[in-house]
């Protein structure tokens, strides 16, 4: 049976990375998998996505409407954009950060304040709180290694040797802290 | 050996497999990778081009010379690259020649969605379609053998999905080919009409030899289940068939799609009552199956632009996708693409956004976003380098009137070089008073840094000679030209005044680094200090006036609990440009 993972965010929040270490860790485990992610210019601040899909075998590297078993939203109101993406039954797994697009800083519209609650309305979210975790580890920027440890979690995939995928994927220097923040994001759920 | 592989990644690992020497292309989303890859091999001798027309030039001369070659381009590209193509296939190979064409369904960072199939009928050279990434490396591999044994260059057309999707690939090792010699042969390389006339009578020999390849090969093969219904597909859709039909149906999978195997696909058609086409953008396959007399569902069916997703096949066939969470979608905020934080093109849209009665002519790059808010300082992008040409022609028309209206038109370093150079010229020699602009942010920004001939290396990162604008702009008789630091706006309205004012064509240069570029000794020590410092808000002065907000940059913010504006210091690289915007100085840099 073919899951489905969609990871959403703005441009620049490492969904790309988390993704890459996702993808690199099932196929260590043996599955058949697809990954399909847009470039390009909406890199630029925009609203990006990476789809992940594995099983025996995969056909399709995209996931549709209705097709994603967990949804994992780095950012709140991405979340709610790509909500219509989650099957009926899936799980949605979302980061308590805000990121204000450009119309909402010249006041064009507006961040409403409660996209938690509006997420809620629709599915059980599990909310994480992944830039005070990272922020606690040290380091800002392992918010998305925080979030991978929270997919790895949920969709039981604990099993696969994440910590040498870690180590031939990242920097040696941050080897440490990725490790860190990847249990922190197990233990998070 | 297995890996997970992009579709780029796969056909320079292709490229590598089958003994290529020498790839050359321009970058252009989806294709980029593939040559960012190829360079990764230092068997291959990997270069970016000036332009895609360029790229396979020195392609097409590394295959005359002996050498398997390879172009790689986005799908407009080869609009560029037409002029050698047209002609190419006339000649025929030495060493094996490919060309990449990565078409863009969906138009993801695209200007148009043409279909590029179409070349291969138009140029009459044969096509490959692979569906996934294993193909992208096998088909390559495979291209190779087919160039040199029909002698004919190849195209090879990927979509963008192909191009970004990773899937597993089992790899090999790379055959060296032995560069084969060359021997000068006026009756197969000097295209003057004798020759051509020739050529052109033994191309559609070519073309008959490779139809019957195209009945034979595997590449083309039918996947038979029970059941009278059929599906025809290449490329990305046959997964996408595959997802929603399962083993429900048969399958005529085409790999080599031009010359189209007549034979087979009749034979495949006799056998269904229902048969689908799934392609994306043009009714290609559907054309030759109405050719042969069969009913089929395809254009007419399904959406004739766009992707052809599980989805899209689903709500077509089911009246519906799959079932979905009912939500609101009230909501949810637009996030449109923007400039980075520290972008120098913000101060100088900032600037120019003020600016009246111009019309700024655009081209494509990161500063195509100066057309949203909030600057709105943007009419128009058409094609790589026409905002020079583009703005040359409506200039001299406005002249005609007494609107007094101008012309700003605006490129990058890496547009400028590859035909912007050419529309300059022309501004010159024909003589309008359009203002050109080179924003050169020292790399070929959008499609994420690849270096160019003004930045002072080359594809495989070696030091190279710099081509210097300045230098280049005067040297074709610009007279009025202005070199500028795009964060500093009293330097940005002193050059527009200045320009403003002429009666003759004029240049402006605004020459400061990308933010994420990864920078050179030559930048640093040009750029001293460049993003070092941090802008911060005095509370106490900001009175909330938001007119720092208007120069569109991501750092800063206004809370949901105090009117005063916020620079989140994470992003914030200290341009200053909010601070210059800033008229009662409560916005302060600080050095770090």
């Amino acid at each position: 049976m073919t899951k489905s993972i969609l990871l959403v965010g703005v441009g620049g929040q490492g969904t790309i990375l988390a993704s890459k270490i996702l993808t690199a860790g099932l196929m260590e485990a043996g599955y058949d998998v697809k990954m399909s992610e847009i470039h390009g210019m909406s890199q630029r601040g925009g609203s990006v996505s990476s789809q992940v899909r594995y099983g025996e075998s995969v056909a399709s590297p995209v996931i549709n409407e209705g097709g994603a078993d967990m949804l994992v939203a780095f950012e709140k109101m991405e979340a709610l954009r790509y909500i219509g993406f989650l099957k009926k039954d899936g799980t949605a797994v979302v980061n308590d950060f805000e990121i204000p697009s450009i119309p909402v800083i010249t006041g064009d519209e507006t961040y409403a304040p409660d996209i938690l609650e509006e997420i809620r309305k629709h599915v059980s979210a599990k909310v994480i709180n992944a830039a005070e975790l990272a922020n606690g580890l040290g380091n800002a920027k392992v918010a998305n290694i925080i979030l991978l440890g929270t997919i790895i979690k949920i969709m039981e995939l604990t099993k696969i040797d994440w910590e040498s995928i870690v180590r031939s994927t990242v920097k040696p220097q941050f080897v440490e802290i990725n490790l860190e923040a990847l249990q922190s994001g197990m233990d998070a759920v | 050996m297995k890996q997970l592989m992009t579709g780029d990644e796969a056909v320079a690992r292709g490229a590598y497999e089958a003994g290529v020497r020498f790839a050359s292309a321009y970058p252009g989303t989806p294709s980029t990778e593939i040559l960012e890859n190829m360079s990764t091999y230092r068997e291959i001798r990997s270069e970016w081009a000036t332009n895609e027309k360029v790229a396979l030039e020195a392609a097409i001369g590394a295959a005359v010379a002996g050498s398997r070659s390879i172009a790689s381009m986005k799908h407009v590209g080869l609009n560029v690259a037409a002029d050698p193509l047209l002609t190419w296939v006339y000649m025929g190979v030495n060493g094996g020649n490919v060309i990449v064409t990565a078409d863009e369904p969906g138009m993801f960072s695209s200007q148009n969605e043409q279909d590029n199939r179409n070349y291969a009928k138009f140029a009459k050279v044969p096509m490959l379609e692979p569906a996934d990434s294993q193909e992208c490396k096998d088909m390559i591999v495979k291209a190779y053998e087919i160039s040199e044994a029909y002698n004919t260059p190849i195209l090879f057309r990927m979509t963008t999905r192909v191009c970004h999707s990773k899937s597993v690939v089992e790899l090999g090792e790379r055959r060296e080919v032995p560069l084969k010699d060359w021997e000068p042969d006026n009756g197969k390389y000097v295209c003057v009409p004798a020759v051509a006339r020739r050529l052109r009578v033994k191309l559609e020999d070519r073309i008959r030899k490779l139809t019957e390849f195209s009945e034979g090969t595997e590449l083309n093969r039918m996947e038979m289940h029970p059941g009278k219904t059929g599906v025809i597909a290449s490329g990305i859709c046959y997964h996408y068939a595959k997802e929603v039909f399962g083993d429900s149906v048969s399958y005529l999978k085409l790999g080599f799609t031009y010359p189209l195997p007549m034979k087979k696909i009749r034979s495949f058609c006799e056998q269904m009552d229902t048969i689908y086409v799934i392609e994306e953008t043009d009714p290609y396959l559907e054309e030759a199956v109405r050719v042969l007399g069969f009913d089929c569902l395809g254009n007419n069916y399904f959406p004739p632009y766009g992707e052809m997703t599980p989805d899209v096949i689903r709500r077509a066939i089911q009246g519906q996708g799959e079932e979905t969470i009912d939500y609101d979608t009230g909501k949810i905020i637009s996030r449109p693409p923007t400039l980075c934080a520290g972008c120098p093109h913000r101060g100088f849209f900032y600037t120019l956004s003020d600016r009246k009665n111009l019309m700024i002519s655009g081209d494509i790059g990161c500063y195509t976003l100066a057309s949203s808010k909030p600057y709105q300082a943007l009419h128009s992008a058409l094609c790589m380098g026409a905002s020079f040409s583009l703005g040359h022609g409506a200039q001299t028309v406005f002249n005609m009137g007494d609107s007094g209206k101008r012309v700003v038109a605006v490129l990058g370093d890496s547009t400028f070089f590859h035909t912007g150079i050419n529309s300059l010229i022309n501004t010159v020699y024909n003589q309008s008073n359009t203002i050109s602009v080179i924003l050169d942010n020292r790399i070929t920004g959008m499609t994420g840094h690849q270096e160019n001939p003004g930045t002072g290396f080359d594809a495989m990162g070696e030091p190279t000679n710099i081509i210097d604008i300045e230098t280049l702009v005067r040297s074709l008789g610009v007279k009025h030209i202005r070199v500028i630091d795009p964060n500093l706006l009293d330097q940005v309205n002193e050059a527009l005044d200045y320009c403003l004012a002429l009666n003759e064509p004029s240049v402006i240069i605004t020459r400061y680094p990308c933010v994420l570029k990864k920078f050179s000794e030559a930048d640093k020590q040009e750029f001293e200090g460049m993003f070092q410092g941090k802008c911060h808000v005095d509370p106490d002065i900001c009175i909330g006036c938001k007119i720092c907000l208007e120069t569109g940059c991501p750092a800063l913010s206004v809370g949901r609990d105090m009117p005063q504006v916020r620079i989140d210091r994470t992003s914030c690289v200290g341009c200053s440009v909010c601070e210059q915007a800033c008229s009662i100085g409560a916005i302060e840099r600080e050095e770090q």
